[in-house]
């Protein structure tokens, strides 16, 4: 999706300059994707305004060739390397302005698994689609996750294994929380390569996320279904 | 006539993963099992594990018209998630026990010992190690996004090169795979023991050869 010629950004409108910001993240120019934020946001427009129509909008689109084949995981990653890079920018401002929060999520992989790549993607994405996220990292023993949920309180809980052989632990974490009385307090999303729905059903999660796109509108929805609860409890 | 073209009831089909190909027909050879007929599944679904247990059902449907009736996996579970466990049940096929070829070439017990020793173990094996470039490097796009590399392997402390073979060619192959990938190097011994067992199982007993 490149030109041959040189772009200069700040000569183009903001309309342009948007269509460019997804042309930028698709084909994963980090450097190009922070300076068309560092414009927008010269020009006046709001932290908020800058993520959800520039970047993650430029997300979704990289989404969806995914899905469709077209882009493969290290164009994504180096896509998503972009978003990362103009989200560093964005965060601070968002946190100052107040940006609605669609929900907050706790996320780590399992056990015995030190790989994140997928973990990170879902992070990504969820914090650009309005998730307050809570990473907790690689290699996470019950305990990780039963302090992060008790210290931050989240709507929903990821767990994310790459092993077949790690991805059983799962079970652990949701069967100690239902031991604690807690399950039901927490939508518990699970996903990685080896996992399918039947995986998801055994374990006792809520859903099974084939990838970070589907993972933010299953969280999406339930966070939706949950909100139908509380103000149908509220009235 | 038709029946011409049909195997020998003993004959055997074997579904193999194209990494264990050149193990396979060394071990048919070596032991003179020529009862064994080996056909194999691309080896790059290592890379993509979803599409193992549909092309493992259309191979041992092709193995069943040409007439053998005995059909065996040579895969593990490889990331399919249990997935592939689901199709050969179906089938009424046996597929070699552990999550991925490396458990089983170093046996399980061994295998854990050094998976625990260091999580951060990035595994090669004969076959990896000598594709390493296109399987790894290529296979996910390190040649073209060189930073990738330390998105995928940051975490990882140590390569373990599981040589079948003794060959310094490979083990050369093997370390610099690991400076490619700025791990530590250890090199451990497996040979094709615990595989040959796994296959000696459907050798048929000598009673029962006419």
């Amino acid at each position: 999706m490149s030109d041959e010629e040189d772009i200069v950004l700040s000569e183009l409108d903001d309309e342009e300059l948007v269509q460019q910001m997804h042309d930028d993240l698709y084909d994963g120019l980090a450097d190009e994707t922070v300076e068309g934020t560092n414009i927008l946001l010269e020009r006046g427009w709001e932290p908020y305004k800058v993520l959800t129509e520039a970047l993650v909008e430029g997300m979704r689109i990289v989404g969806i060739d995914f899905r469709d084949g077209i882009l493969f995981v290290p164009e994504v990653l180096m896509s998503a390397n972009s978003m990362k890079a103009g989200m560093a920018i964005l965060k601070p401002l968002l946190a100052e302005t107040g940006a609605p929060k669609v929900g907050k999520m706790v996320i780590g992989t399992v056990k015995g698994d030190i790989h994140d790549i997928g973990k990170n993607l879902v992070s990504m994405m969820m914090e650009g689609a309005g998730f307050e996220v809570v990473d907790i990292g690689i290699n996470n023993p019950v305990e990780n996750y039963l302090e992060a949920i008790d210290e931050h309180m989240p709507d929903i809980l990821g767990m994310s294994a790459l092993l077949t052989t790690t991805m059983p632990y799962m079970k652990v974490v949701i069967d100690t929380m239902i031991e604690k009385g807690i399950r039901s307090d927490y939508v518990v999303l699970v996903g990685g390569a080896p996992l399918n729905e039947a995986f998801a059903d055994n374990v006792g999660a809520d859903a099974y996320c084939r990838d970070a796109a589907v993972a933010v509108e299953t969280a999406k929805s339930f966070m939706a279904k949950r909100q139908g609860s509380l103000e149908a409890g509220a009235a | 006539m038709p029946g011409d073209d049909r195997p020998d009831p003993e004959k055997i089909m074997l579904i193999a993963c194209g990494a264990l190909a050149r193990e396979t027909l060394l071990l048919i050879e070596r032991n003179g099992w020529s009862f064994m007929d080996v056909t194999c599944l691309p080896a790059n679904y290592h890379n993509h594990p979803e599409r193992i247990p549909e092309a493992m059902r259309t191979k041992i449907h092709d193995a069943r018209e040409k007439g053998y009736t005995r059909v065996v996996a040579l895969f593990a579970d490889c990331g399919t998630g249990g997935l592939l466990d689901a199709v050969l049940k179906e089938e009424g096929v046996d597929r070699i026990p552990g999550a991925h070829c490396y458990e089983f070439y170093s046996g399980a017990i061994a295998f854990d010992a050094i998976a625990e020793e260091e999580i951060g173990t990035f595994y090669l094996t004969d076959f990896l190690a000598r594709h390493f470039d296109r399987l790894v490097i290529e296979g996910l796009g390190i040649d073209r996004y060189p930073q990738l590399r330390d998105m995928y392997f940051g975490h990882y402390r140590r390569l373990v090169y599981l040589a079948q073979v003794d060959d310094p060619e490979i083990d050369a192959l093997a370390e610099a795979a690991a400076d490619k990938l700025g791990l530590a190097y250890l090199r451990v011994f497996t040979g094709l023991k615990p595989y040959e067992a796994f296959m000696a199982q459907y050798v048929p007993k000598p009673e029962t050869v006419s």
